[in-house]
């Protein structure tokens, strides 16, 4: 018996939901954990993630697999999963890995379960916890075939950080060209900000910004948290900013640990996307603003003053 | 262009969401019940793309028969016919293999579901769908345009998107801005009491997960103030009170 995790990079580092994914992996307590990493990254990384929990990183640097092909990833991930001999497969819940492991799911017979909150419990039979409703309720699911694929939600699980470096193996793939129907033509991407679903902290702006000229008092203050930042989708549906900000019921949902909103009325459609967040601030000049009723910490006043001084205030206190 | 369109029937976003039965099933009482978010997006880029293309447009969905009013409603927006598969959806694998069924047996162009439902929120059922009828899988789709039998994507990435090509016949899930909602206009209303509705039974009953029992998040308790001149006192709850920072 043992563990595959199916690990993503993003511009050639490992992401932080992929850690978590591995540290779950090693939490289950399984057997060996494999991580498998497909695209190029360097070898310090990949033995790197020892320190997570994984023991073997098996790899792929084949150029084909760089960009993240639905149909091909699967095949690869199915390939591997017998390969190592696994019965669980985890990966952290993501545009690609979502799809992927649905794929997989039906190519192995295997049960799958995502959104995972945490650990399984294993007393009787195997259960595990899956946020559902958008983050308003949750189900305990059984899962019931001896092959499993989990997919964790963000903070599902602490980072383990003290693992030895791991052994790194190039693996070998039989790719078909039927996995390759679909083609990737160029990418569009934001360079240098911090990914909005993987972010730790996030500060989204809405309506009450009042225009897009102003986005710098939240980027500023993300810059200070070292936070990714996000919008409502009044702010997206205007083009104020790019769609893969937008945070709600038909955007991301993010589960940071600390989420600040600022201008954002809250709507029940908002709010469905950063219910998970562990601590919410809300700052609206609007006292009777519905978000205020879904936060831990409020301020009621003018976002362009409040949020220069707060973006002053964090400076203060992190030199 | 034949256009298939999954649609799942579920609580409206504002619902209040409770159980009965010893938090084994889903209290529907006073729930409003509403085409889902995703495949509403689905539905309405189905409906333009038949409009510019010609051709029709089927809506499919499995439940039982308290779905049919969110069905017409997807009759009402522009589907020409529509299929129920009637069951419970008991869990993606079931849903994915009912839909592989119609898929097979369809002959359709082009499958478009929502990126996930929003109640159960798993994103699974259109990657089933994709391997069990051996078609590619492209999600999640923020646009979508169909040139002599290829179809032009744009897919949400981390930070940004895609761009790709695929030849018809393949699934998407799908989520905005690939169009606008549709709101249905009397005309539609009038015309979706007449379009075929086909009940079928569904193809076998095996599962993969089975549901033990559901449950609520703890409530969250009182939000705490600060006066907009002392923002510093925020930033010192956040660090020794809350420590997120």
């Amino acid at each position: 018996m043992s563990v595959l995790v199916f690990v993503e990079l993003a511009a050639g580092e490992v992401k932080g939901s992929s850690l978590e994914a591995i540290s779950y992996g090693h939490a289950l307590g399984l057997g060996e954990v494999t991580a498998l990493v497909l695209g190029i990254t360097d070898e310090r990384k990949m033995t790197g993630l020892g320190k997570y929990g994984a023991q073997k990183v098996l790899y792929s640097d084949d150029p084909k697999l760089e960009k993240g092909i639905i149909q091909a990833y699967a095949s690869v991930v199915a390939q591997v999963f017998d390969k190592v001999n696994a019965s669980v497969l985890v990966f952290a819940k993501s545009s690609l890995g979502d799809p992927v492991a649905a794929n997989v799911s039906v190519k192995l017979g295997a049960s799958l379960a995502s959104n995972v909150v945490e650990l399984p419990e294993t007393r009787n039979g195997f259960v595990v916890k899956r946020s559902i409703y958008t983050g308003k309720a949750f189900a305990e699911v059984e899962m019931q075939e001896d092959k499993k694929i989990i997919g964790i939600k963000k903070n599902a699980i602490s980072l383990k950080e003290d693992g030895a470096d791991a052994s790194v193996e190039k693996v070998e793939i039989d790719l078909s060209d039927e996995d390759f129907q679909v083609q990737i033509t160029s990418e569009e991407k934001a360079s240098g900000e911090i990914l909005l679903p993987e972010a730790d902290v996030v500060v989204s702006g809405g309506r009450g910004m009042k225009g897009p000229e102003n986005w710098h008092l939240i980027e500023d203050l993300a810059k200070s948290l070292g936070a990714a930042t996000g919008c409502s989708k009044p702010v997206s549906d205007m083009d104020w900013r790019p769609h893969h900000e937008h945070v709600g019921q038909t955007g991301l949902k993010v589960a940071p640990s600390l989420y600040i909103a600022i201008g954002i009325s809250g709507a029940i459609q908002h709010l469905a996307g950063v219910n998970s967040s562990k601590v919410i601030v809300v700052i609206n000049k609007d006292a009777e603003a519905p978000f205020f009723k879904a936060a831990d910490y409020g301020i009621v006043g003018d976002a362009f003053e409040v949020v220069p001084k707060l973006t002053e205030a964090i400076k203060a206190l992190t030199n | 262009m034949k256009i298939l369109v999954c649609i799942t029937n579920v609580p409206d976003t504002t619902s209040r969401i409770a159980f009965i039965n010893n938090d084994t099933e889903f209290d529907k009482s006073g729930i409003q019940y509403v085409i889902g978010p995703y495949d509403d997006f689905a539905l309405a880029r189905a409906v333009e793309l038949k409009e510019e293309l010609g051709g029709t447009v089927t809506a499919l969905n499995v439940g039982e028969a308290y779905g049919d009013p969110v069905i017409r409603k997807a009759l009402a927006i522009g589907a020409d016919d529509a299929i129920r598969i009637n069951s419970f959806p008991k869990d993606s694998f079931f849903v994915a293999k009912q839909i592989a069924e119609v898929v097979k047996k369809g002959g359709y162009d082009l499958v478009l579901m929502g990126r996930e439902s929003s109640d159960f929120n798993g994103g699974q059922v259109h990657g089933m769908v994709g391997e069990m009828v051996g078609l590619p899988v492209v999600s999640p789709v923020m646009k979508l345009d169909i040139e002599n039998g290829k179809a032009k994507i744009a897919r949400e990435i981390d930070g940004g998107k895609e761009f790709l090509e695929v030849n018809l016949p393949f699934i998407a899930g799908c989520q905005e801005p690939i169009a606008e909602w549709k709101i249905p206009n009397m005309r539609g209303i009038m015309s979706a009491r007449t379009k075929p509705l086909q009940v079928l039974e569904p193809v076998g009953d095996e599962t993969r997960i089975s549901l033990k029992k559901f449950s609520l998040p703890p409530e969250k308790g009182e939000v705490k103030m600060i006066d907009e001149d002392n923002v510093e006192e925020l930033v010192q709850l956040l660090k020794n009170e809350a420590k997120v920072i």
